[in-house]
């Protein structure tokens, strides 16, 4: 299911625990950095590095696979995708056969046969978002950039 | 949470201010604090790298600033929103988080006297070059832009000669060359004119005007639509390693908020043009009955354009709103509800007929500002355009017969006695010229 709203991406985060997260960089100016490094400081996932070129992330240890991954701590609920779009498909087979509930592209990681193997497979699928950013949408940190986060509520917000 | 598209009105009174987390307060907390503590070291190297979410110092950002910034943005249906000093900050900041030395920028003729100035003057000292278009005429805008051009740049509503611009035929043409549409919404508010929904994909906005509405505060802003693809490459100072902020690319890093992101973390800090924490907070005030004050100032402009159009001492009227206006067609598809409340007329007798006019008023207000909920009136040959060449003033729709209407919220018979009486005073200066 490719999941289109901002308000099905939110259940998503919340029934989600652990975060696999491809193509994690230990360099502090990529992106998958920030985003590594911002969902690990908030404490709301328990967000692992895939990548086979690094040991550890912040002391966090990085396995080569999704496979060797699933293989010590099971099934991953969100697998993360920080890889060329061309390599997308791989990718989402690797996550489909680690028995990961959903798969997130990253900002330009749009590929159709990685979108749609995801999908048929059953897997929660979201494409062209930033899980950082998503998550800040309701916890209040996109609101403290300006940023229109669609959130329209007159409950105080659960701190 | 529902994905329930919510009203213009509610979105004016809820989008970006919810009660406060911390203490429940209903109305929005105004935090006058230059600065904010960090939870940690961590914490701090985090937020400095723009790694996390959060409050450093005021220049950057400010909680109340930030519950401006997005309920203006969702009123444009932006992505999000920066607030600045002042109208002419936002657009300073708005060209330069996509434009540098070298670099070309096309625009509209029929612009604030301000603007062009800054253009044509600090602009082009800075390098950054610009090209005029008279009358926003969408194929010369085509065939202005250049390899270099980095932007595109009208306002809604032209100041003061009250054009409107056909947004959706020039940011068709400046999509095609990979550039995207600034549109200047200070005349329209989003409530009269959402240009994003057209096709802009930056607004700019004094919010000085309307959207504080009560003369009282200075204040700019910028939304962004979140759509233009700054990382194709047409804008190497958001698609490339920057040196400001040590070696980050915006646009693979922040994906939408690309453009937003660098206006905060370079351009606002850089060039210091933060708004006050209180006139952010007042402007709040201002968003949250726009949808009521709007329609008045609308329907008085439209007795007073009517009133005016059937005077033998005025020679013409330019208001968008009058059914001979030329801009009547554009009018209708850009603006629905009303061409709003800001237009010009022309006295028969010229500049001593123009100078008698104003100064036979009572109730009208003689200074240069607009959108105040009192009524303004203003000679902008002698004031606003002043600096302006004799081309320039001919290219931006303005004569020396020219007089700027602003108008407010009083009783519609009251400004029509007024006028009445400012047009009488100028019959006999133009009389005795006779």
């Amino acid at each position: 299911m490719i999941l289109e709203t901002a308000a099905e991406r939110r259940e998503l985060m919340d029934r989600s625990r652990t975060v696999a997260m491809v193509g994690a960089s230990p360099n502090p100016t990529r992106p998958s950095y920030f985003v590594f490094s911002y969902l690990r400081t908030r404490g709301k996932f328990e967000v692992t590095p895939i990548n086979p070129a690094t040991a550890e992330i912040d002391g966090v240890k990085s396995y080569p696979s999704l496979a060797a991954y699933a293989a010590e701590n099971g099934p991953p609920d969100i697998v993360d995708v920080f890889r060329k779009a061309d390599d997308a498909p791989q990718v989402a087979r690797e996550a489909i056969a680690a028995g990961a509930k959903a798969i997130w592209f990253q900002y330009g990681v749009i590929n159709d046969e990685a979108i749609r193997l995801a999908d048929e497979a059953g897997l929660a699928v979201v494409v062209d978002r930033c899980i950082k950013v998503e998550s800040a949408r309701f916890d209040g940190g996109l609101s403290l950039s300006g940023m229109n986060t669609g959130v329209l509520t007159a409950r105080r917000r659960v701190r | 949470m529902s994905d329930r598209a919510f009203g213009f009105r509610t979105r004016a009174l809820h989008a970006g201010t919810p009660p406060d987390p911390e203490t429940g307060a209903r109305a929005l907390p105004l935090h006058l604090s230059t600065a904010f503590v960090f939870d940690s070291t961590e914490h701090a190297a985090e937020l400095f790298a723009l790694r996390t979410y959060g409050n450093i110092y005021t220049r950057i950002g400010n909680p109340t600033v930030a519950a401006f910034e997005e309920k203006l943005a969702s009123l444009e249906g932006g992505i999000g929103g920066l607030a600045t000093a002042s109208g002419l900050s936002a657009q300073l900041i708005a060209i330069l988080t996509v434009a540098e030395a070298g670099d070309h920028l096309v625009a509209s003729a029929n612009l604030y006297g301000g603007t062009i100035t800054q253009f044509s003057v600090t602009l082009r000292r800075m390098g950054i070059e610009t090209t005029f278009v008279p009358g926003g005429d969408v194929e010369a805008i085509r065939a202005a832009i250049r390899p270099n051009t980095r932007a595109v740049f009208t306002e809604t509503i032209g100041n003061p000669n009250g054009g409107v611009a056909d947004i959706a035929a020039i940011a068709e043409v400046a999509h095609a060359a990979g550039v995207p549409l600034i549109v200047d919404n200070t005349f329209a508010t989003p409530y009269l004119c959402r240009p994003i929904e057209h096709g802009a994909d930056v607004v700019i906005h004094s919010a000085t005007k309307f959207i504080g509405g009560h003369g009282t505060v200075l204040g700019g802003a910028i939304v962004e639509s979140g759509r233009f693809p700054w990382g194709a490459g047409r804008h190497p100072l958001l698609s490339t390693p920057s040196p400001g902020y040590h070696g980050m690319n915006f646009a693979e890093t922040f994906g939408e908020y690309a453009f937003l992101m660098r206006a905060r973390a370079e351009l606002l800090r850089d060039v210091g043009a933060a708004i006050s924490p209180m006139n952010a907070w007042l402007l709040v005030q201002g968003l949250e009955t726009l949808a009521l004050r709007m329609p008045a100032h609308v329907a008085n402009a439209q007795k007073v354009a009517e009133f005016l159009r059937s005077r033998d001492e005025v020679a013409w009227v330019s208001y968008a709103g009058l059914p001979d206006s030329e801009e009547r067609e554009r009018a209708a598809r850009y603006l629905p509800l009303g061409a709003g409340a800001v237009f010009t007329f022309g006295l028969r007798g010229g500049r001593d007929a123009g100078r008698a006019f104003i100064e036979a008023l009572q109730l009208w207000s003689h200074l240069a500002n607009v959108g105040d909920a009192k009524s303004l009136v203003i000679h902008p040959a002698s004031t606003t355009h002043q600096q302006l060449s004799d081309e320039e003033l001919v290219a931006a729709g303005i004569g020396a017969d020219t007089v700027r209407l602003s108008v407010g919220l009083e009783d519609a018979d009251d400004l029509l006695w007024d006028l009445e009486r400012g047009l009488a005073a100028a019959a006999k200066v133009a009389a005795v010229r006779a």
